[in-house]
Parts: C-alpha cells; sequence; structure tokens
C-alpha cells in the first residue's frame, strides 16, 4: 500500500456575490497515493476546476477558501505563508489549467518562457545547463528540440499544449494537476497528449489528478475516479468499479446517458437542472433529479462513508 | 429521388486575393444530396481543418462556392429571386454550436422567437404568435413559462440550445442543419436535445444534416454518415458499417482514438508514438497519405475517387481500387434510405 | 418528454430590479468612483449656473455695466475686467453658452459618426471604402488650421450657434473611425448571423441588433467627442476668431490675453475662468473614465 502523497480533508470554497455565497466546493474530501491517477469528472459548475484552484490557493476574489487541509508530504499548505506556498507550487505541486494553451505569453519564445518558470523558483544554471535541461524536457513531452526557439503561435493546438506540460514538469513535481488539459483539441491529438501525460507522469514518478467533463476520456487515463455534483464529491472508486457497479444515482444516470459507440440505444439524458450554487436545495444536492429520493433525501445531507473497501459514495441509500 | 437541398461538386477555396499568396481549400469537389422524400439525420464528422464548418456555411448560403453550386429545390441558390430565397430561409432552418453567442445579451430570450414570428409572418394577433411559440417551446421539452420574459444568462446552456432548436421548429422547416448542436451543452442535458431531434426526423419528416466532431452522438443519431477529411470525403455510408467497421485510415485512426467511457480500456496511453506515414504529402494526391499507415507509391499520384466497397458504403482509399467508383454526386446511393414519411403541417406544396 | 422535475431554484433574477434603483444607483457610485466624481463635477457647474442665473444679473455681462478693473470684493465676487464687465455675471452667463457649443457640436458629430459608422462597417464593400477614405483623409489634415480658416472666411460676426456648426464640421472624423471599429466586431457575432437568417433586413439589424448593444459606447464617445469640441472652440476663440460678442469663456481669455492681464497682475480675470474650465475638463474626463467602464465590462471590478 503506497503512502499517500496529498491528502485533502473537508475543503469548503465559497465565492461571495452581492447575491449571495456560491457554494462552489463543499466538503471535498480525499487522497491521493504516490503514483497514482486520481481523475474528478462533472459537469459545468460542479466544483472541480474551483477544487484544484483551491489545492493550490489560486483562489482569487471574491472566491475565499472558507475551510479545509491540504496536506503535501507531511505540510499543510493552507497554514504555509504565501512566500512558501510560491515555491510548492511547481516545485512540489504543478498545475496544467484550463486553456492553458492560450495563456502562452505570444512574445516570448518557448524556451525563455521555460527558463522563466526556472529562474523564478531559484534554479542557477549556466546558459549551456539550461540549454540542455530546455532540450531535455521538450523530448520528454514528445517536441523536437528546435521548439525551444519557436513562438507559441507556430505551434498547433496539441504542441502548444505539450509544451505547457513541459513547463509544469520542469521542476519534477510529485503531484501533477491537469484541468482540462485537451478540451479545444481534435480527438486524435487528444489521445498523444494524453499519452504524453502518462509518460512524463512514469518518468516523474509523480501522482497526477486530471479534472474534466468528459467522462470517456478521464477514465480512459486514471486509477480511481471522482464524481462531483453542485460542488460536492459524490463518489470515488477505482475507475472500474465506477462503471461495473456505480453508487451514486447520480453516476448511474450519468453513465447511462453518455453515447456509445457499440449500440444505438434511448436517449436517456438525466431530467430537470443542476441547482443554482447560491441556492442549493435542502438535503442532498441532487435530489430533486433523483428518482429513488426519499424525505430522509430532502431534509439531510449525506455524508460521505465508505461504502466497499476503497469505494467511497455521499447517498443515504446505500447500507 | 427528388431532392431538396444539395451541394454539387462544390469547392470553396480561401485566400489568394491580390496579396495574399496563400490559399486554403477548405472543401474540395463535394456533393450531397438530401431526400425530399425521405427525410433522414445525415452525420458530417470531422476534426478541424476538415470543412464541415464551410460546408454549414455553403449550405445556408451565407457563402458562396468558389466553383460548382448549391441548389434548394433545383434552384441554385446564387441564382434565386427575392421570394425564392424566403422560401429557403424558411424551410431550411439552422442551430449553431455557442448556445450563448446566438443571442443578442440586449434582449430577452423571446426575441429570437418573436423575430421569425413576425418576419415570415406566421401568427395574424399577438396571442396566435404566443401560442405558436409556446407550442414550439412545448415540442422540446421546455415550460414556456419558465423560459420565456428571462435574459439569456438565466437560462442554463441546455434550456438555451432548446430555445434554439424550438425556433428551428417554429417555422416547420424541412431541414434543419445542427453545427455541433450539443458540443457546448453538459452531458447529461445532451441526450434530450439529440432525442428532441431525433424526433423531428421521425415524427416531422425534418431532415437533418448533423455537423460535429464527435462520432459517438452522430452514431446515435444519424442514418448516414459521411467522414471529412481536409476538405475531402474519407468515408461515407450507412452510419452503423462505417462506424463499427471502418474502412479508411482515416476513419480508423478517429475510431480508435475515441475514449470510450467503461470499464475497458481501449486507449493505450504508454505507447510509442503513433507510427508516421512513409510519404510526404503533395499538392495532388490523397490527403491522408502523410499520415496513413497504409500509403502507397499510387497515393502521390492523383486523389483517390469514391469507391463503392458494399451496397451502403464508399471509401475513398486506393486500398479499395477493385470496387466499382462513384462519382462525387453518386456518393449518395450509399447512403441507406429510410421509410418515407408524410410530412407533418406541410407549408405548401413542393 | 417534457422535464417531470422542475427545478425549485431556478430564481429570476429581474426581481432584483425592482429593489430600488436608488439603492443600486449608490452601490454602482461606490464601485465605480471615477464615474460618481464626474457626474458630481458637472453638478457642481450646472448648479453655478442655475443658481448664478438666479441670484446675478446677467446683463452686467456686458461691457460699461460695472466700474472697470475692481478686485474681487463682495459687491463683485469675481471682480471687473477693463471693460467694465461683472465677471461673476460673465461666468454665470458664458458657462451655459461654452457648454452649449461643445453639446451641439459634440451631438452632431457622434451623429453623423453614428451612421457612417454604422453604413461603412454593416455593408462594408465600395460604401466603407469611400467613407473610410474620406475620414482617414480628414484626419491627417490639421483640425485647428481647418477650422481657422474656415472661422476666418465668415465675413460677418460669428454667433454661437454658427460656433458650434463650425466644430461640428470636423467633430464626426473621430467618431466614425471608432464607431465603425466597434461595429466590425459586432457584425461578426452569431446573434447577427440569427437576425440575418430569421429575415431581418440591413437597417433592421443596425437598429435593432447592433445599436442597442453599443449604447455604452456611443456614451462615452458622445461625452469625449462635447470634450473635444469645448477645447477646441475654446482654442478658436482665444485666437479671436469666435463670437467676439459673446461672454463665452474662450473670448473671456482672448480678452485676458489682449489686455495682457496676465503682466498687469490682473489674476482674477484669468483665475475664474480658468478654474471653470478645469471643472469642465475633469468632470467630462472623469465621465469618460467612468462610462468607459460601464461599455468596457472588462474593465468592471468584481462584483
Amino acid at each position: 500500500m503506497k503512502a499517500d502523497v496529498l491528502r485533502v480533508k473537508d475543503l469548503v470554497v465559497h465565492y461571495h456575490t452581492s447575491l449571495g455565497a456560491v457554494k462552489a466546493a463543499d466538503n471535498i474530501s480525499f487522497s491521493l497515493k504516490a503514483d497514482e491517477r486520481l481523475g474528478f469528472a462533472g459537469e459545468s459548475g460542479s466544483g472541480k476546476s474551483t477544487m484544484a484552484l483551491a489545492i493550490l490557493r489560486m483562489i482569487k476574489p471574491p472566491g475565499r477558501i472558507e475551510a479545509g487541509e491540504v496536506w503535501l508530504e507531511g505540510i499543510n499548505v493552507m497554514t504555509v505563508s504565501e512566500e512558501e506556498m510560491r515555491q510548492v507550487r511547481l516545485a512540489r505541486i504543478a498545475m496544467i489549467p484550463q486553456g492553458s494553451m492560450n495563456s502562452l505569453n505570444p512574445v516570448m519564445r518557448v524556451k525563455e518562457q521555460i527558463a522563466d518558470a526556472l529562474r523564478d523558483h531559484g534554479v542557477q544554471l549556466s546558459r549551456h545547463q539550461l540549454q540542455e535541461r530546455v532540450r531535455d524536457l521538450l523530448t520528454s513531452v514528445g517536441l523536437r528540440p528546435e521548439v525551444a526557439d519557436m513562438f507559441p503561435h507556430e505551434l498547433s493546438g496539441g504542441m502548444k499544449q505539450r509544451a505547457c506540460i513541459a513547463i509544469a514538469i520542469s521542476l519534477r513535481p510529485k503531484v501533477i494537476i491537469a484541468d482540462e488539459p485537451t478540451s479545444a483539441l481534435d480527438v486524435v491529438v487528444q489521445k498523444q497528449v494524453m499519452q504524453t501525460l502518462a509518460r512524463v507522469q512514469k518518468d516523474l514518478e509523480a501522482s497526477v489528478i486530471l479534472v474534466g467533463h468528459d467522462m470517456g476520456l478521464v477514465a480512459q487515463f486514471v486509477d480511481r475516479l471522482g464524481v462531483m455534483y453542485a460542488g460536492k464529491l459524490v463518489e470515488v472508486s477505482p475507475v472500474r468499479d465506477i462503471f461495473t457497479k456505480p453508487l451514486h444515482p447520480y453516476t448511474q444516470m450519468l453513465i447511462a446517458s453518455l453515447p456509445s459507440l457499440e449500440q444505438k440505444g434511448t436517449f436517456r439524458g438525466i431530467p430537470g437542472l443542476p441547482p443554482l450554487l447560491r441556492d442549493l436545495p435542502p438535503g442532498c444536492a441532487f435530489h430533486p433529479r433523483c428518482p429513488h429520493a426519499s424525505d430522509r433525501c430532502r431534509t439531510e445531507e449525506p455524508l460521505s462513508r465508505e461504502v466497499r473497501p476503497n469505494s467511497w459514495a455521499a447517498c443515504h441509500l446505500l447500507p | 429521388m427528388t431532392t431538396l437541398l444539395e451541394a454539387r461538386r462544390v469547392t470553396k477555396v480561401f485566400g489568394g486575393g491580390l496579396f495574399d499568396r496563400n490559399t486554403t481549400v477548405a472543401l474540395e469537389d463535394f456533393s450531397l444530396a438530401i431526400d425530399s422524400e425521405r427525410p433522414s439525420i445525415t452525420a458530417v464528422v470531422g476534426e478541424s481543418g476538415s470543412g464541415k464548418t464551410t460546408l454549414a456555411r455553403l449550405l445556408l448560403g451565407l457563402v458562396s462556392p468558389s466553383r460548382g453550386q448549391v441548389l434548394y429545390q433545383g434552384r441554385d441558390l446564387q441564382a434565386m429571386r427575392s421570394a425564392e430565397m424566403r422560401t429557403f430561409r424558411r424551410d431550411v432552418q439552422v442551430i449553431f454550436q455557442d448556445p450563448y453567442e446566438v443571442y443578442n445579451p440586449f434582449y430577452r430570450v423571446d426575441h429570437v422567437l418573436t423575430t421569425p414570428v413576425s418576419k415570415f409572418k406566421l401568427a395574424s394577433t399577438k396571442a396566435e404568435a404566443r401560442a405558436v411559440i409556446e407550442g414550439a417551446l412545448e415540442a422540446v421539452g421546455l415550460r414556456p413559462e419558465e423560459t420565456l420574459g428571462r435574459f439569456p444568462h438565466q437560462l442554463s446552456g441546455g434550456q438555451r440550445q432548446r430555445v434554439m432548436v424550438a425556433r428551428a421548429l417554429l417555422l416547420k422547416p424541412r431541414v434543419i442543419l445542427a453545427d455541433e448542436p450539443v458540443s457546448m451543452v453538459d452531458a447529461s442535458l445532451r441526450a434530450t436535445i439529440l432525442a428532441s431531434l431525433r424526433t423531428m426526423t421521425v415524427e416531422r419528416g425534418i431532415s437533418i444534416i448533423y455537423i460535429t466532431h464527435d462520432l459517438a452522438t452522430a452514431y446515435q443519431i444519424s442514418d448516414n454518415i459521411v467522414v471529412l477529411y481536409r476538405g475531402s470525403v474519407a468515408e461515407a455510408g450507412d452510419v452503423e458499417r462505417v462506424v463499427k467497421a471502418p474502412h479508411h485510415p482515416y476513419t480508423r485512426l478517429l475510431i480508435s482514438s475515441i475514449p470510450v467511457a467503461s470499464a475497458e480500456r481501449n486507449w493505450v496511453t504508454e505507447s510509442a508514438p503513433p507510427a508516421v506515414g512513409s510519404f510526404a504529402g503533395g499538392a495532388a494526391g490523397c490527403k491522408f497519405v502523410d499520415r496513413c499507415p497504409e500509403a502507397m507509391p499510387m497515393c502521390c499520384q492523383a486523389r483517390p475517387p469514391l469507391f463503392r466497397v458494399d451496397r451502403y458504403r464508399a471509401v475513398s482509399c486506393y486500398l479499395y481500387q477493385a470496387a466499382p467508383t462513384l462519382s462525387p454526386e453518386e456518393m449518395v446511393k450509399a447512403f441507406i434510405q429510410p421509410p418515407a414519411v408524410p410530412r407533418v403541417g406541410a407549408s405548401g406544396g413542393c | 418528454m417534457a422535464d417531470e422535475i422542475s427545478p425549485p431554484t431556478a430564481v429570476p433574477e429581474a426581481g432584483r430590479l425592482r429593489q430600488g434603483w436608488l439603492a443600486d444607483t449608490g452601490r454602482y457610485m461606490r464601485r465605480n468612483p471615477s464615474l460618481a466624481v464626474g457626474i458630481v463635477l458637472l453638478l457642481i457647474l450646472v448648479l453655478f449656473v442655475g443658481i448664478g442665473h438666479l441670484a446675478v444679473d446677467t446683463s452686467k455681462a456686458r461691457a460699461l455695466s460695472a466700474p472697470a478693473m475692481r478686485a474681487p470684493s463682495l459687491q463683485y465676487p469675481f471682480g471687473t475686467d477693463r471693460q467694465g464687465r461683472d465677471l461673476l455675471a460673465v461666468m454665470v452667463a458664458g458657462t451655459p453658452l461654452t457648454l452649449q457649443i461643445g453639446f451641439i457640436a459634440g451631438f452632431l458629430g457622434v451623429g453623423i459618426g453614428s451612421i457612417l459608422g454604422f453604413v461603412s462597417a454593416y455593408y462594408r464593400g465600395k460604401v466603407d471604402t469611400i467613407i473610410r477614405g474620406i475620414a482617414d483623409i480628414g484626419l491627417t489634415v490639421p483640425g485647428l488650421l481647418v477650422l481657422i480658416i474656415i472661422a476666418v472666411s465668415i465675413k460677418e460676426g460669428l454667433t454661437v450657434n454658427q460656433m458650434a456648426l463650425i466644430v461640428a464640421s470636423l467633430a464626426w472624423l473621430n467618431p466614425t473611425r471608432t464607431i465603425r471599429a466597434q461595429v466590425l466586431s459586432l457584425r461578426e457575432r452569431a446573434y447577427v448571423e440569427v437576425a440575418r437568417l430569421s429575415g431581418m433586413s440591413g437597417p433592421e439589424i443596425i437598429f435593432k441588433e447592433l445599436m442597442p448593444n453599443l449604447l455604452p459606447y456611443l456614451g462615452a464617445t458622445l461625452v469625449n467627442a462635447v470634450s473635444n469640441a469645448i477645447l477646441a472652440s475654446i482654442g478658436l476663440e482665444v485666437l479671436g476668431l469666435g463670437p467676439i460678442d459673446s461672454p463665452t469663456l474662450g473670448m473671456t481669455l482672448y480678452w485676458v490675453n489682449y489686455n495682457a492681464a496676465l503682466l498687469n497682475g490682473w489674476w482674477w480675470w484669468w483665475t475664474a475662468p480658468i478654474v471653470i474650465i478645469l471643472i469642465v475638463f475633469l468632470g467630462l474626463f472623469f465621465l469618460t473614465v467612468g462610462l468607459d467602464e460601464i461599455a468596457n465590462p472588462k474593465l468592471r471590478r468584481a462584483v
């Protein structure tokens, strides 16, 4: 049994708007083992991106981390100073944010952007060593060394995304968080980028948290999958179990609604709409759309329990 | 068959103006015909750069072809008089991809519904207009009292997209062009929108051209499929056959790259980089030659024609050169024909 | 196929509008201080002119109505000038005249500029090339020079309204370009395409789809144009090319120059008009900045 490299406990993030507090993430708890790939799948507004940003303490006002602990290799990063947190970011936990390929600096060459990240973390290297390091990084993500001298606009979408991965791994972090890393990419390129991420993870012996809305994509990559709904983590299980024995009704209905390439079937959407995060219904957030909702579901919020070994779910209907 | 909407050997080239040396061929020698008596759903699948968006714009008459014609009921769109254009605009509707951008943020969502009603004179009194609009909303599963009177940002993406489908229905069209209608909608809401599109065809006899990059939804909803690669048809035919047993190397690559939401892994996540074709692409020849694992010397010389590999499938690949060829206009012969459906609420003789 | 389950949480936000526009405005002013400052400054001017017209005899703004060269005193709070004008009366009478020139020229400029900008950007093609060409050529010609030539060629004495028209003749050039730029980007929006497919005609699309979304931008452009027009008119007047008999702010400064008030130490003569001009420009400037924030949502501070 591998040790936990990251442990998140009761993380709560609220966005304060003039209309009330938006509960973007509510009591998120999970742990990440070394060399593990953990995925978080959820639709828009489920809180997955918020959670990823919160782990790195990158929530900006009007959002605020209201509560929670994030233990990284024995230290609660919620309690360290901002300066220490800056050191933690990229060196210990790296993030590939959503749309990062569009956030590359358009007037800097790729090698300068990587060097920037290294320098920012106090890495002192001679020009020659820097060149070598950059070249190694680029080859490890499957890019030709010539890419170092190119500008972002000269690269294709897939190449830009791989450059972002190179920047993220430049300091050999132990945890990589990837938030929708392939959302704007074609399906063939998508697979290449995910394969690159897998290879990189293996080389670094790091753990990966993959956040996305495409359940198929996340499922193909990760070992364990967490399902998020309305800011809550409703189920976390090994991938196989999620699809063969899904526990939470939302997970079941979500899987049923996904189009398959095997068989033409009926279209089974989930009726109703996801709730407004600033006006959540009492009890279980899913009860208005759940076909099995009971009175208890309407009044009492279910807590996450280990229903089976290594499977957690938050539902009153489970034993 | 009598055709309704037809693209006849259409080519669209961008660029090449006075100072622009670079030209891009977005679509090359493409033909597609929609039958007027047998409504069906045809999927046009391709990645970015495949030409599918250009095709949508050509079929809607928003851009004109560089070569070839787009015809509606036999008349070239470019040659239509305004009365014919009016009929065209009424009979051919579109659902765009972005359910937010299609709304003018200044107005409530009612605006996109009331405008066509008044412009196409679908009702003579305000009460009648209201009834027509409410009927359309209910047909797509929306409650009028929860939808009308709201601003776009107050509705979810799925609701906004359904309002757009309702708008398309208002005019009792004969063809709906759906350009990525569910790609920006949450997964759990997609099924409902797709179901309502399928109902349009089955119950109301409206043909749908479903343009997407998502093969899974295309498979679920359509009867026939056309796979585009860089402006040319790679494979076309019965969607069941093309998806279950793809013939063209590109189609195979596409299908193998789709992550399936199941416990079985169909992706090999740690693998060698994909095999690159051993031929460099040129101006002539098959467009896929530089990425094709089965490329042969003849692939570089001329574009492969469509080979009719079996009754309901055509593949544009020299691997199948033994099969009889089809010209682009004959491609639709490889389509399966759903049964003829009497049109609901036909607006007049055709 | 209707949704069987009604979401209990779809709260219409329209309810917020009824909460009281005064409270909303107050709250917004706090978030947009520039707008608040601009409005306050201009309100001060309006009050000055309004109360002034009631309290002060504006006929004293004419020459020979008071003893000349008096420093500020209780009887003449702003002092008097060399021709015997009560300067307080001059300011009270002249400020609205200067503003009038600015508003007429500004509105005309933006009005013409809007029409040309919308037409040019929406229809493109030859119309666009012609309008754009004229505007571009016009913008390269030094504006003040053109205005001077026009003003000099008018033989009879200028009235305030003629002044406004002279300034307006060039005031439409910049708005045409900037409004055209805005419309060019808006016309690519999907909702314009939807409107076209719904059967709307060109002018309908311009008025119903494009213009409402540009109202904040047009407002900011208008304030800008007014500001520029006032500046241009003051510039012409200081050179002596304005309406000689009117007590506008610019003309007062002309007389200040003519009589070398600076050298002679008659500080009260040039202080009053300069302070008022400052308030006008600062007020308009802050108003523009404030309106910019409304026009460009990206500049808005977080809620």
